[in-house]
């Protein structure tokens, strides 16, 4: 309990302190510290709450606490519950807050004073928010956490608000997000209708018992889906993810790789044993799982921007991942979901620090840049190999666990298209390296090497980014969901690493041998890059059902509310006006004239009594 | 003289001071009209109470007619103001809570 709360405490009170004491927050440097110490208490309470749980020796157990209680039904409860996938989550979480916090030290040493007060603020916000969000024991609270992170998100991408795209990529990722939350509240409002409880462990006897069962839970769920679809960027509403590249490239490796949008991944692999009781939302999740993972894939294969590939490969992969939680696999994904957030982070981080060398994101304006800066283009290539998934990095092994659950699943053909977008994922990291680092172009200006504050955290992930793979032994501690034990047949990981070299080969034969000249590639299919670069025209559509489905209904409630609410009120006013008017005419101040009305009267009543 | 008569001259003025109040156009003349109800009431209780060899409606009237000396010095003193400052004793030009 006291490690659960000081993980949470730790930002929580850092977020005050830069709050509410404007001059800490102006003053920079040492807000940043308060921030760091922040997020180092809350790393080192989770470590030492996840080891028991990693090394197989504790149970689960949960907090709680009657928040409001409730007459007919059980009360709303707020509580902690710190098992194996909420203890080694908040670690994750903890340890990649804390390395990206450090790395930001050196990033945004060129912001002002009060600027990096505001931006620490930011940072413990959302660790905060996050880490609720994963220690959360029921929906209620997943659900105030959740849009706390959204409007952490919102802050931190917008946070170079001077410019006008970054304050139009915070509120695209808010509105995006939001749209897919809207379904979650409904969820959790189904299945809290249907069995009176938001506590997980409640839910998950209940649809054991067949108390909670059919429709009505597949409805639920789908609308939490929803929630988790907006988060983790699934088709449709991976919209906003690449642009949410607008913020500070730290914010991007902590928000857009290891934490925010892994927070659906994490959500549907905590309700896995609900989902496993409806199977069509099951076929859903899995379908939208490999469409995401393919269609993003393919859109990086154009992308000229490094973090938007790495934006649009983080999309992929969580589609990767809820291919797995569809099929069956959610311990898969989970694994995923870990080693993911080291390699991705560590490619963000590494690409932050290219950002930082030469000013520009633009990657056919880098190259070469493996000379001046060693280190990052070391980080920057193990990240690139374990997110093609190939032996023996973290990405081989979880990507190897992923195909086989789908495999697993009955899905076939899910497994050639996923195959097939590892081998696209192959190609557009190893074209970015290839471009980046390599090639035959000196880079704009005098790149040098990253400071150590930069240097380390991307050593540090880049340790995890390669051993990462050992945490499958541990996997089955910490995922509470039966599996089919077996080993994956060998085909998958031959078949896996075929697609990795093939595409890394590729991408080396064209962008480094020059074997064939990629813009030839281009010219040729110049209709579909055109679809490609246009984003599969989803963002025009989006933005069409918004100019002309959403603005037309609000003039329409507009004109209603102009002219027929406010038509009645202004009527009715007019009305008494006009009555008034008529009326005031009584009023002509003589009293000679009220004294006629009053002797009037009394003659009235004396006629009326001696009638 | 019976008791009939004075009641009767009681009523009469209290009519004629009905009439006044609601008729007369000058501030003053309302005045008088209401001293006149006053008088009428006051003459009706002292006949009614020596008709039945009552001291105590005497009493009554004196002291009404102690605080009609008061409220008639308060009323004039009101018109005198009235009239500084309108320039007029008019009832009908003293229309100043017209709605």
């Amino acid at each position: 309990m006291a490690a659960a709360l000081l993980t949470l405490f730790g930002p929580a009170s850092a977020l005050v302190l830069i709050g509410l004491i404007p001059a800490l927050r102006r003053s920079g440097r040492p807000a940043a510290l308060v921030s760091i110490a922040g997020i180092g208490a809350a790393a080192g309470a989770a470590a030492a709450q996840a080891i028991p749980f990693l090394t197989g020796v504790a149970a689960a157990r949960s907090y709680d606490f009657v928040w409001a209680p409730l007459a007919r039904v059980a009360g709303i409860h707020f509580g902690l519950l710190i098992d194996g996938l909420s203890a080694s989550m908040a670690l994750l979480v903890a340890l990649v807050a804390l390395l990206v916090q450090i790395y930001s030290w050196a990033y945004m040493s060129d912001e002002t004073p009060a600027s990096l007060g505001r931006y620490y603020a930011y940072h413990s916000l959302f660790a905060f928010a996050m880490l609720g969000l994963v220690l959360a024991h029921n929906l209620l609270q997943t659900y105030v956490f959740w849009e706390l992170v959204g409007l952490g998100s919102y802050l931190l991408i917008g946070f170079y608000w001077e410019k006008p795209e970054a304050g139009r990529a915070a509120v695209k990722a808010f509105w995006t997000t939001r749209l897919g939350d809207v379904g979650f509240a409904l969820g959790v409002l189904v299945l809290w209708g249907s069995a009176g409880t938001f506590t997980f462990s409640d839910l998950f006897a209940k649809s054991q018992s067949g108390a909670l069962g059919g429709s009505v839970l597949a409805l639920g769920l789908a609308g939490v889906y929803l929630g988790a679809m907006g988060k983790s960027a699934q088709f449709p509403f991976h919209i906003w993810l690449p642009d949410a590249m607008e913020g500070p490239t730290p914010v991007s490796a902590l928000i857009h790789a290891a934490t925010m949008v892994a927070a659906g991944v994490y959500l549907m692999v905590r309700i896995a044993p609900l989902l496993a009781h409806a199977p069509g939302l099951s076929m859903v999740v899995y379908g939208i799982g490999v469409l995401t993972a393919f269609v993003a894939a393919s859109m990086a294969l154009v992308e000229r921007d490094i973090k938007r590939v790495l934006a649009f490969s983080t999309v992929s992969q969580l589609g990767f991942m809820m291919a797995a939680i569809g099929s069956g696999g959610a311990s898969a994904a989970y694994f995923h979901l870990l080693t993911h957030a080291f390699f991705k982070a560590l490619l963000f981080l590494a690409a932050g620090s290219l950002i930082h060398a030469v000013a520009t994101n633009d990657m056919f304006r880098m190259g070469r840049l493996a000379r001046p800066m060693p280190v990052t283009a070391a980080c920057f290539a193990i990240g690139g190999l374990a997110l093609a998934g190939v032996v023996p990095t973290a990405g081989f092994f979880s990507k190897d666990e992923v195909l086989a659950a789908v495999l697993a699943g009955g899905h076939p053909v899910g497994f050639a298209i996923l195959l097939l977008t590892a081998a696209l994922t192959a190609f557009y990291i190893g074209r970015a390296f290839f471009v980046a680092m390599m090639g035959d172009r000196e880079a704009d200006g005098h790149p040098h090497e990253a400071p150590a504050a930069m240097t380390v955290p991307m050593a540090v992930l880049a340790v995890l980014a390669l051993a990462g793979g050992a945490l499958a032994v541990l996997i089955p501690r910490l995922v509470p969901v039966p599996e089919e034990a077996g080993h994956p047949p060998l085909l998958v990981p031959v078949l896996g690493t075929a697609a990795a070299l093939t595409g890394l080969f590729v991408a080396w034969l064209g962008y480094q041998r020059r074997a064939f000249d990629p813009a030839a590639v281009r010219a040729r299919f110049s209709a579909a890059v055109a679809v490609l670069e246009r984003r599969y025209y989803v963002d025009d559509v989006f933005e069409a059902v918004y100019r002309h489905a959403y603005r037309g209904t609000s003039a329409a409630v507009g004109w209603l509310d102009r002219y027929v609410v406010d038509g009645a009120v202004n009527a009715a006013t007019w009305w008494t006006w006009l009555v008034a008017g008529r009326l005031r005419g009584l009023q002509n101040g003589r009293v000679q004239d009220a004294l006629y009305a009053v002797a009037a009267g009394l003659a009235l009543l004396v006629w009326l009594a001696a009638r | 003289m019976t008791l009939t008569h004075v009641i009767v001259v009681a009523l009469a003025m209290f009519a004629i001071g009905v009439f006044g109040v609601l008729a007369r156009r000058h501030v003053v003349g309302v005045l008088l009209s209401i001293e006149l109800m006053f008088n009428a009431v006051n003459l009706a209780i002292v006949a009614i109470a020596s008709s039945r060899g009552a001291l105590e409606g005497g009493v009554l009237v004196l002291f009404g007619i102690a605080i009609t000396v008061a409220e008639i010095a308060v009323g004039l003193a009101l018109v005198l103001v009235a009239h500084r400052v309108r320039k007029t004793g008019a009832l009908d030009d003293l229309d100043t809570l017209k709605g």
